[in-house]
């Protein structure tokens, strides 16, 4: 009993935390048909950007600790908004149109420059960001103690989903981007000024990457090369769900967590292995994964 | 009087500068040629995750100890100028990328740079990768701070050496610890990282204490990714165990996420943690990490070094550069420049540079001291250093408000290493014969 608990609340905390990473990925791929390696980077300016104001909010100072949060996520998102509006418009947008292949090797140009970027700006030394963290405490549930911070993680992927779902279904700009997704030369003979849908949706999903960042900077250390390891989670959790696919993204995450953490309490020796095996798995069956159906080549 | 002026101030202008311009030049014809720099590649990671626990100390470790021995204020016997009056000129390369990268590195040091030495490497990967390279281009290369004793177990080298003791030595004297510490131990687990530094560590770990403690079982064994970052299954996971010790080889990133997210959820309270590296750490975590703590060094590194004038100096050379205490990874690249001095220095005949293989041969087996002890080449055929090492238990001291070190225990060289002629694994499973612990 005490170990199917323990596997369903560390299921949900590992999913909440890919499904935040991967959301702004699945978002920028939906859209822009752009496979953004550089998501990595989002999530690690973001987790510095995070660690800074953290260091900047606590340091020598006992205000709340619900502040120092709120803070280090806007900190976070709003390093996010500058990268993504200078990628975007700097770089992203001379290769719109181009083999996606290109666009990736754009992208991945950009991630490889982005973490010497990191080093000018931080310097190679690691940077905590615990307070959040500790300031949350705990809970008690017999044996099992969980942290009140993954509870507000869960929270908050919750929240991103529902208002992503909510968004993209009820909102002027959701049902326009929902058009692009659907066809973007339709969507552009519409009168949809299909640039612009590309300009903020980038901006979001940069935005939603620089926040995964910040809200786990708690919990890691913010160190050189942390984004290179969560890129190659998003990649698994998205194929999963299916490229573009927010409701993918979720299912997928929630997979991926359930998944590995059985494996990490029942046979940790298959932990590496599951996340990648579940993934060739549902592949194997959907290759398109579980939320988008093979369509046809256009001519 | 104006103008006169201003004419005095070129005219003075002019003669410093052709004073200037011509005074090189005489000195030059005054002074004695000088002897011809040593070339030294140093090899360490200065980007990626490994950069800031390892790479970097490594790297300031090698620059100051430079610095100290080209103006030869290093302490005796180490006070002569460079490397046998010759100054040293470093090189300073990244150690970042795949294997191939970094022996394409290592080839461009030794055939293009033609530096007389590299000393370098933090990982076993490339520790690994670059050896049989150094032996093929008979390439004087000294190894700092990888740990995998497989290096000189696999095969007899000429040209590679290492002065840092290899990994088994931390997890015997930590099993040893561990069990001189807590006498109703019946139970333990382990958290490492799934690749070969954490594999081998828990092995010799395992080995050990079932050579010491066979009664004593393990329970969790956890290998999560390197650089996994989250480790909410594996802190539950441990939460569910009667374990009343948990051993563990994380460094860096991962050693301190695992610390906040455990201690976000109380395990330390419930069990004591024994770090193989933690002293790496204790200067970036200070009052998170655990108070209680079992704190290796890789050695009798930082607060576990023994007082002694060479650590004093080293100790004061590097807070005074870096505004931080050294940690094992400086003393590490320390003491293989130190010993390559000594070699150096050794093989040195009066006037001429000694050749690769002359100081090659006079590595070989040879003892000197360095700031976390007493090194002596004894396996390997005198390729592989082995030295004491000591563990302690960690204490944030609320007063000073500094970390702390106490109740440690020193292991001497040979209780905790095997004798040379027998592989580490070996050894361990036949029981630690001939460990000499008195």
């Amino acid at each position: 009993m005490l170990t199917a608990l323990s596997i369903l609340t560390d299921g949900l905390a590992y999913a909440a935390y890919l499904f935040i990473i991967a959301i702004g990925l699945t978002l920028i791929f939906g859209v822009m048909k752009i496979l953004n390696v550089a998501h990595g980077s989002f999530y690690a300016f973001g987790a510095y950007g995070a660690a800074t104001a953290v260091g900047i909010y606590f340091n020598g100072h006992d205000w709340n600790a619900a502040g120092g949060f709120l803070f280090m996520v806007i900190a976070g998102m709003a390093i996010g908004l500058v990268l993504g509006l200078v990628l975007e418009r700097g770089i992203l947008r001379w290769v719109y149109g181009k083999d996606e292949v290109i666009v990736v090797l754009v992208t991945y140009a950009v991630f490889l420059i982005l973490e010497d970027l990191v080093v000018l700006i931080w310097g190679a030394q690691s940077y905590p960001a615990y307070q959040p963290l500790v300031a949350a405490g705990s809970i008690d549930l017999g044996d099992l103690v969980l942290s009140n911070y993954d509870i507000v993680l869960v929270v908050l992927a919750a929240l991103l989903a529902v208002g992503s779902s909510w968004a993209l279904r009820f909102t002027r700009y959701g049902r326009l981007l929902t058009t692009v997704i659907f066809d973007r030369e339709i969507a552009a003979a519409f009168g949809i000024n299909v640039t612009v849908v590309y300009t903020v949706t980038f901006l979001i999903g940069a935005m939603l990457g620089a926040l995964s960042g910040a809200v786990m900077a708690p919990k890691i250390s913010v160190t050189l090369g942390i984004g290179v390891e969560v890129i190659v989670l998003a990649f698994a959790v998205v194929a999963i769900g299916g490229m573009g696919s927010i409701e993918g993204a979720l299912v997928g995450a929630l997979i991926v967590g359930i998944c590995r953490a059985a494996a990490v309490h029942l046979v940790p020796q298959i932990e590496l292995f599951v996340i990648y095996g579940v993934m060739a798995a549902v592949l194997i069956v959907r290759p398109y994964g579980l939320f988008v159906r093979a369509q046809p080549r256009k001519i | 009087m104006s103008q006169n002026l201003g004419l005095a101030r070129l005219s003075s202008l002019l003669a410093f500068s052709l004073a200037a311009a011509v005074t090189p030049v005489q000195a030059q014809q005054a002074a004695a040629p000088a002897a011809a720099p040593v070339k030294l590649g140093i090899v360490s990671f200065l980007t990626g995750p490994a950069a800031s626990p390892f790479g970097i100390p490594g790297r300031n470790g090698a620059e100051i100890v430079i610095e100290a021995l080209n103006s030869g204020k290093a302490p005796a016997p180490y006070n002569q100028v460079g490397f046998g009056g010759s100054k040293i000129e470093a090189k300073y390369v990244d150690e970042a990328g795949s294997a191939a990268n970094v022996v394409t590195e290592f080839r461009n040091l030794v055939q293009r740079d033609q530096v007389d030495a590299v000393v370098g490497y933090v990982s076993s990967g490339s520790c690994l990768a670059v050896t049989p390279v150094a032996e093929e281009l008979k390439a004087l290369t000294v190894l700092y701070d990888c740990g995998t004793p497989r290096i000189f177990e696999e095969k007899a080298r000429s040209n590679v050496f290492r002065v840092s003791p290899h990994a088994t030595m931390d997890n015997v004297a930590a099993a040893r610890y561990l069990l001189a510490k807590k006498k109703n131990l019946t139970s333990y687990s382990g958290i490492n990282q799934n690749y070969a530094w954490g594999q081998d560590s828990w092995r010799d770990f395992v080995g050990a204490m079932k050579v010491l403690a066979p009664k004593v079982t393990a329970d969790k064994v956890l290998f999560p990714k390197l650089f996994a970052g989250e480790y909410g299954a594996e802190v539950s996971t441990l939460l569910t165990s009667k374990s009343q010790a948990l051993h563990s080889s994380f460094y860096d990133g991962d050693l301190e996420a695992f610390i906040y997210q455990e201690q976000a959820r109380g395990l330390d309270k419930r069990m004591t943690m024994i770090l193989t590296t933690g002293e790496a750490a204790i200067w970036r975590l200070r009052d998170k990490m655990p108070d209680g703590t079992i704190i290796g060094g890789r050695g009798a590194s930082g607060p576990l070094a023994r007082d002694t004038p060479i650590n004093k100096w080293f100790q004061k050379i590097y807070t005074d550069r870096y505004n931080t205490p050294p940690t094992y990874p400086a003393y590490q690249m320390a003491q293989s420049l130190l010993g390559l001095k000594v070699a150096y220095e050794k093989a040195k005949k009066a006037g001429a540079k000694p050749t690769s293989d002359e100081i090659a041969a006079a590595f070989k087996g040879i003892e000197f001291d360095g700031p976390a002890g007493h090194i002596k080449m004894a396996l390997g055929d005198g390729h592989q250093g082995i030295a004491e090492t000591a563990y302690g238990i960690y204490r944030f001291n609320k007063k000073t408000k500094e970390p702390e070190v106490v109740d440690i225990v020193r292991y001497p060289a040979e209780c905790v290493n095997p004798p040379p002629g027998i592989d580490a694994d070996k050894w361990i499973a036949g029981g630690m014969k001939g460990a000499k612990c008195n």
